[in-house]
């Protein structure tokens, strides 16, 4: 399999002809248009080593999540930065959109696979509490875009041997390589998690899911929509109870599935199109972008179901000091928002850069980027124009 | 050497007093906490704020000369070891804390300033930085960046790279690269990542916006004896298995014990190997989790378990392994520390195999071992006034690491290649991937001017030097021509 995938690669460099990676298919939505003939990591699956004592495991790129998942839970550990599933099996997902696109993203999706999770790089409620995915990449085995097979990092937790390519991968949706393998550090899992509820307006719900994160307690998510605060807490069970006792609230009986849901946005308001994600500085007060909001990760991450202009979204993640994604939806029409560093001359920037799913990149960073996807994938066959439209 | 009309081209861009090039005021320079290399430099340059860095890199890059940026010297790799004919950039008075958030937990810090100087500055608000590498009080945290530094809390806390978020960076051209964000993530590749550990190859740091924690509400730290290394490796791992993700989780073999013992008294037992395995969090979550340890430790074998009864005690029990480096020191005249990374369950083999070395070499280890994330430090004694004595002690550590690769690990958990470990990175990686790491150097850096000849060998050499690891009866580099 791997051979086979190593072989359409160098042909398709050979012929400049491009290719959409595709794993599970869970987070075709994801990203920005891009062209080229299926390449299916699906049949590259199995976990090659796990050792529970030394909390390291590695998999091949198209093992379903599910799958490592349940091993995991076999030996009460976890993958802790808590990766999306976006199409829990057995219920079937539901098809979103239209456009070539989707129809080119057959067989429809059955589960994330590990591969697709860390090239989307995105993370769960647990996130601000436990690491993000790059957090706990070690290494990965990836192909280049001229079909060069590279192994970076390793299965060791402490490894400053080399730049950091591992974490390079995480998030650069397959267009610096596509990911053949992982290794990733795992913990276990808590003996008891606890989810509390409080009614809460929207001010203060994110002053005290921040003075709360700057205290000891086991906080493990955090979650505010329509006026209500919920809470996880995770830890030996007299701590848990502990941290009920001090923080009150009302217990949510199926919080599992109420995390769950959140993770794998199962939950209608993020059926909501265009869906935003705003990552923001964590204390950033009330967007007042509208009441279709749902505040995750201790008050960074807030969706918004908007119809704003990008560029007024775009404006307002960067004055709160991050940025907006266009997650779900139709992308803007061109010139909708501002360019970014326009004026900065010399740099072309073709108006398709505006027109995005992601923040557009400043000139030196944008330069940057261009000249790493060069490095990697010289002729741009690797999930073309996914990240940003101009590569 | 640098030609006299760029030395007055430095000495427009920054105050007089901040160009030094007199012997005596650049030798201090010479090397970082590797003092085996040395190389008096031909300039030092103390920039006291962002403009001035920018206007020396851009000097620098005009007139195609290299830059070593440094940052407190305390690095164990020569990666701040002076290049010839290079400027080194100190950025040690840029030390200004610039901000510091609560609310959000995050400090806003030049480079200059002292790992300690940060959690210093938070504890008021009870909150800290958690990394923090044993040279803590006087590294700063730009070379933290550069390092990717850990220390003795990583397996809970992590990395430098897993405690920032944002860092303002200015390629040799005088580019701005702001990298990261305020938030948990930024758009495109994950530089941020890539910068961290990356030696000063890539751009230099002139902000670093650090995540701060809260302080633990309680630490408690067990000790406990072993008659037998195996049975302290099997432990570590079956503490893990038990589901507790210590603070700190170290161990020591007979040598370093006893070296330590007799230096600060702490009052360890004669053993083997020890642990000390230290707990915090939670009230409540510290007492369920040393209950447990205290279960695994005596299923493991342990001959002599001990718990911290106060704080007073936690830090007796701590004292000697935090004086374990001196402690070797006193053993004999020199001691070279290595920074091999081993998956734990290889460690009653690579421990075997480091004993049968230390007899072939006729030189004695003490080993001293961040047990909980696998990063060993052998500390070879060697006596630097006896001809010789120095290569044969880096000739062995090489082995050590070659070693280390050899089981699965790294030639380096914390410290950096610098130049030390440069021919072991031939090692480590095949061609493709040492080509690739040149390429991400030429993203960023293509006139190859920051920090030249360090963290990544050029192929020709892994040839000249013959540091070739035979991996399956393979050659890491087959295609090299061999002398």
């Amino acid at each position: 399999m791997l051979d086979a995938l190593i072989e359409r690669i160098r042909a398709a460099y050979e012929n400049d002809s491009p290719l959409i990676i595709q794993g599970g298919g869970s987070k075709g939505f994801y990203g920005n248009a891009d062209e080229g003939e299926v390449l299916s990591t699906r049949g590259l699956t199995g976990i090659v080593d796990y050792q529970s004592k030394e909390l390291v495991l590695t998999a091949r790129a198209g093992t379903p999540l599910a799958d490592i998942e349940a091993l995991l839970a076999e030996h009460d550990q976890m993958l802790a930065f808590e990766p999306p599933h976006f199409s829990p099996s057995p219920q079937p997902f539901p098809s979103r959109g239209e456009g070539a696109r989707d129809a080119l993203r057959a067989p429809k999706p059955i589960d994330a696979t590990l591969g697709g999770s860390i090239a989307a790089g995105l993370s769960g409620p647990r996130r601000p509490y436990a690491g993000a995915a790059r957090d706990f990449v070690l290494g990965v085995r990836i192909i280049d875009g001229r079909g060069q097979p590279l192994r970076f990092g390793g299965q060791v937790i402490k490894n400053v041997a080399g730049y950091d390519v591992s974490r390079l991968m995480v998030g650069a949706l397959g267009t610096l390589g596509l990911i053949t393998e992982v290794s990733l550090k795992v913990l276990p899992r808590p003996a008891e998690e606890l989810a509390l509820q409080f009614e809460l307006d929207e001010a203060t719900a994110i002053v005290k899911m921040n003075e709360w994160a700057g205290q000891p307690l086991p906080l493990s998510a955090t979650s505010w929509h329509a006026g209500v605060l919920s809470v996880r807490l995770s830890g030996a069970a007299p701590a848990v109870r502990a941290a009920h006792t001090k923080l009150g609230g009302e217990v949510l009986k199926d919080g599992t599935a109420f995390w769950q849901r959140l993770r794998d946005h199962a939950t209608p308001f993020f059926d909501r199109q265009p869906l935003w994600r705003l990552a923001v500085k964590s204390t950033t007060p009330p967007l007042g972008l509208g009441e279709a909001q749902w505040i995750e990760w201790g008050g960074a991450l807030r969706w918004l179901a908007s119809e704003h202009p990008a560029g007024m979204l775009r404006a307002a993640a960067r004055a709160a000091g991050g940025h907006a994604t266009l997650f779900r939806g139709e992308v803007s029409s061109p010139h909708s928002f501002p360019r970014a560093g326009a004026g900065a001359g010399a740099n072309v920037m073709p108006d398709a850069i505006n027109d995005g799913v992601f923040t557009p990149l400043p000139p030196a960073m944008r330069a940057v980027h261009r000249a790493l996807k060069l490095r990697f994938d010289p002729r741009g066959i690797l999930n073309r124009g996914r990240l940003y439209p101009d590569f | 050497m640098i030609h006299p009309a760029f030395i007055s081209r430095l000495r427009g861009v920054l105050p007089a007093h901040a160009v030094l090039v007199d012997r005596e005021d650049v030798v201090p320079f010479e090397s970082d906490g590797l003092s085996a290399y040395r190389n008096v430099p031909d300039v030092v340059v103390l920039p006291e704020n962002e403009a001035q860095v920018v206007a020396v890199l851009q000097l620098c890059h005009a007139e195609k000369v290299a830059v070593v940026a440094r940052g407190a010297g305390t690095g164990l790799a020569a990666g701040a070891l002076p290049v010839d004919g290079a400027v080194l950039l100190v950025l040690a008075k840029l030390n200004r804390i610039k901000a510091i958030d609560p609310l959000a937990r995050t400090a806003v810090v030049e480079p200059g300033v002292r790992n300690l100087a940060i959690s210093e500055a938070a504890a008021p608000h009870n909150l800290y930085y958690a990394p923090d590498p044993s040279s803590q009080i006087a590294c700063s945290i730009g070379g933290n960046v550069a390092e990717n530094s850990g220390g003795v809390h990583c397996l809970k806390y992590g990395l430098t790279v897993h405690n920032i978020l944002k860092l303002r960076a200015w390629t040799v051209d005088g580019q701005l690269l702001e990298i990261g964000s305020e938030a948990l993530d930024a758009p495109g590749y994950d530089l941020l990542a890539l910068l961290t550990g990356s030696e000063g190859m890539l751009a230099v740091i002139t902000e670093i916006t650090v995540k701060l924690l809260p302080r633990p509400e309680r630490a408690q730290v067990v000790l406990a004896a072993f008659d037998d290394v195996a049975k302290a490796g099997a432990a570590v791992g079956n503490i893990i298995a038990a589901g507790v993700v210590p603070a700190g989780l170290e161990m020591m073999d007979r040598l370093a014990i006893q070296a330590a013992e007799a230096f600060v008294h702490a009052g360890y037992p004669d053993c083997e190997a020890l642990l000390l395995c230290e707990i915090d969090g939670v009230n409540e979550e510290v007492s369920a989790d040393i209950y447990t340890v205290h279960e695994v430790l005596e299923a493991s074998g342990a001959i002599e378990i001990r718990s911290a009864e106060s704080e007073e005690q936690r830090l007796k029990f701590w004292a000697g392994r935090k004086a374990a480096f001196p402690a070797v020191g006193r053993l004999a005249p020199d001691y070279y520390c290595m920074d091999g990374t081993i998956p734990r369950a290889q460690l009653p083999h690579v421990l075997k195999r480091i004993g049968e070395m230390s007899e072939a070499f006729g030189l004695a280890v003490a080993n001293v071992f961040h047990a909980g994330d696998g990063n060993l430090h052998p500390l070879i004694l060697y006596d630097a006034n006896q001809p010789g004595a120095l290569e044969k002690a880096e000739t062995f550590g090489g082995k050590i690491l070659e070693l280390c690769v050899e089981v699965g690990g790294t030639i380096t958990g914390e410290h950096g290649v610098g130049l030390e470990k440069i021919k072991q990175m031939c090692a480590q990686f095949a061609t493709p991937e040492l080509t690739r790491f040149h390429e991400v150097k030429a993203a960023f850096d293509p006139d190859k001017l920051l920090n030249p000849g360090k963290a990544v060998p050029e192929l020709h050499r892994c040839a000249e030097w013959g540091a070739m690891h035979v991996h399956g009866g393979q050659l890491p580099h087959p295609e090299l021509p061999r002398f």
